[in-house]
């Protein structure tokens, strides 16, 4: 085992990891949900135009591999002309395939908040969008924590993809050393723990966020 | 609270013309797919009375009081407040006739509906801070002083499930009052309670009565509608079938459905 190489490298991929991966999920997934919210609205809306364009979005982002969506972004755009660098490509890829996959998570955690909470709040005097906001929302929030925290930490591994256009992450430091090295094993099994290290520590984030949440639940 | 407490913010301070009701329905209309829950229903609720709806299930009561609270609409059918313009329901309704409805009245739901995620205070102040535009502090001062009238002053910073059943209730009638409504309405209140804590919300609805709110009230409690109602409609069937003061409509019931009704309830197992 060479363990100089071991230790000369850890450093590297571990800032790779928080320089480059952290920031390009977190980026993506803040965008990601947002783009979300509003697909799982307009699928809730009651009008069949909007709901039908939410459906097909969703359809496409899940019904097409991720790496193929990174593709046409990076390197299908500059060939109608529109060239975007490594890492907006990625965010932009990375943020679409995000608001495809946590709409269905949010729109049914709306949906499973009981109606005669809207009716409450319809009661007090507050209108659909004000209940959604202050009544609907905050419940359906603390329902869609663990599903949407795993869509958070697949993210996180996800990002990896966004080493083959170029964008410099962990996996790419990794590739870059194990190239220099020849030492592809070594290499990418640190790669592995790295990953593996930083998800365990998000997992635990999102136990303590959602024993938080659990706060006003009776059990 | 006293019988002898002043009122606090009650309705009945508010100057009124006595001679319009406060609320008439008419020829209200209802269904739900094939199934016609309400065939044409007549209501008049002047202020300061109590009025019961009684009968079986599935004859529309809920329904009935859901649609004075705009949280369904009649397909058809008329209501006025205090003498002004009818809202038609033949007519598309639009949000701000809701809101309208919604600005008089006030609902207590069976299973109170209180936001599990709010302290019972903020359950409280949400509608007046963030509706009615009030003050948080006239709000919360408002709330303390309800709160502390049901019984519940020291609850204020509970959230809901760590309250008993009764409780719950008590605060969901106490975030209508804050609301200050011309209208309280009660979707039986009490029929999802334990029965030793059905006591003690009945208790703050006849104070409530006493003090001079405007009520309508769906419910099997018959004794207290016999004690509180000034008036009792026997709904079977999406109409009316009798209505009365609770001393007649439940000693000689003129109609024989009523009397059937009252006999099944009175006597489950004859
Ligand atoms: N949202 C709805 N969709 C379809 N049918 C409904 C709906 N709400 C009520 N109904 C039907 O309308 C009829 C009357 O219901 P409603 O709740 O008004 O009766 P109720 O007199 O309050 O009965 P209960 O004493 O059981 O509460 C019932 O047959 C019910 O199934
Ligand atoms: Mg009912």
């Amino acid at each position: 085992m060479d363990w100089d190489l071991i230790a000369e490298s850890f450093w590297p991929i571990v800032l790779g990891g928080l320089r480059g991966t952290l920031p390009l999920a977190g980026t993506s997934f803040v965008i990601g949900l947002a783009i979300a919210l509003g697909i799982a609205l307009m699928r809730i809306s009651g009008n069949r135009l909007l709901s039908g364009i939410g459906r097909a979005y969703i359809s496409v982002v899940r019904g097409t591999p991720l790496l193929v969506q990174l593709f046409v972004v990076f390197y299908g755009l500059p060939s109608i002309g529109v060239v975007v660098d490594p890492w907006p490509s990625a965010v932009v890829a990375f943020s679409l395939n995000v608001g495809g996959y946590a709409a269905e998570v949010i729109r049914a955690a709306i949906l499973s908040v009981p109606k005669g909470q809207w009716e409450a709040g319809w009661t007090v005097g507050m209108s659909r969008s004000r209940t959604l906001r202050r009544i609907i929302l905050p419940q359906a929030a603390r329902v869609s924590v663990p599903p949407l925290s795993n869509t958070f930490i697949s993210l996180v591994k996800d990002t990896s993809l966004a080493s083959l256009i170029l964008v410099t992450e962990l996996f790419r430091e990794a590739q870059k050393i194990a190239a220099f090295s020849s030492e592809f094993m070594l290499l990418y099994l640190e790669a592995a723990l790295v990953y593996w290290l930083f998800c365990t520590v998000l997992a635990t984030g999102q136990d303590v966020l959602e024993k938080r949440l659990d706060r006003y639940v009776a059990h | 609270m006293s019988h002898t407490d002043p009122p606090v913010d009650s309705p009945v301070e508010t100057p009124v013309d006595d001679a319009a009701p406060l609320l008439v329905a008419r020829g209200l209309h209802k269904a739900f797919g094939d199934n016609q829950v309400l065939r044409g229903i007549d209501l008049e609720v002047y202020r300061g009375q109590v009025v019961a709806l009684i009968g079986p299930s599935g004859s529309g009561k809920t329904t009935l009081l859901r649609s004075l609270d705009a949280l369904e609409i009649p397909d058809s059918g008329t209501l006025a407040f205090d003498g002004g313009p009818a809202i038609d329901f033949a007519l598309p309704v639009r949000q701000s006739t809701r809101a309208a409805l919604r600005d008089r009245s006030a609902m207590v739901f069976q299973h109170h509906n209180l936001f599990p995620h709010r302290t019972v205070l903020e359950n409280v102040i949400e509608g007046p801070v963030q509706v009615r535009r009030v003050p948080r502090a006239q709000a919360v001062a408002r709330a303390e002083e309800l709160l502390a009238r049901v019984g519940l002053a020291e609850k204020r910073d509970a959230y809901p499930h760590e309250l008993s059943g009764g409780q719950q209730q008590r605060v969901g009638i106490v975030r209508a009052l804050a609301l200050s409504p011309d209208l309280l309405l009660f979707d039986e209140p009490t029929s999802a309670l334990d029965p030793e804590l059905v006591g003690e919300v009945l208790s703050v609805m006849k104070e409530l009565a006493d003090e001079g709110w405007t009520m309508v009230v769906v419910t099997h409690e018959l004794a207290f509608a016999r004690a509180v109602a000034d008036e009792v409609l026997f709904l079977d069937g999406g109409v009316v079938v009798e209505r009365g003061a609770p001393a007649q409509l439940f000693t000689e019931p003129a109609e024989e459905r009523t009397q059937r009704f009252l006999h099944r309830i009175l006597h489950p197992l004859d």
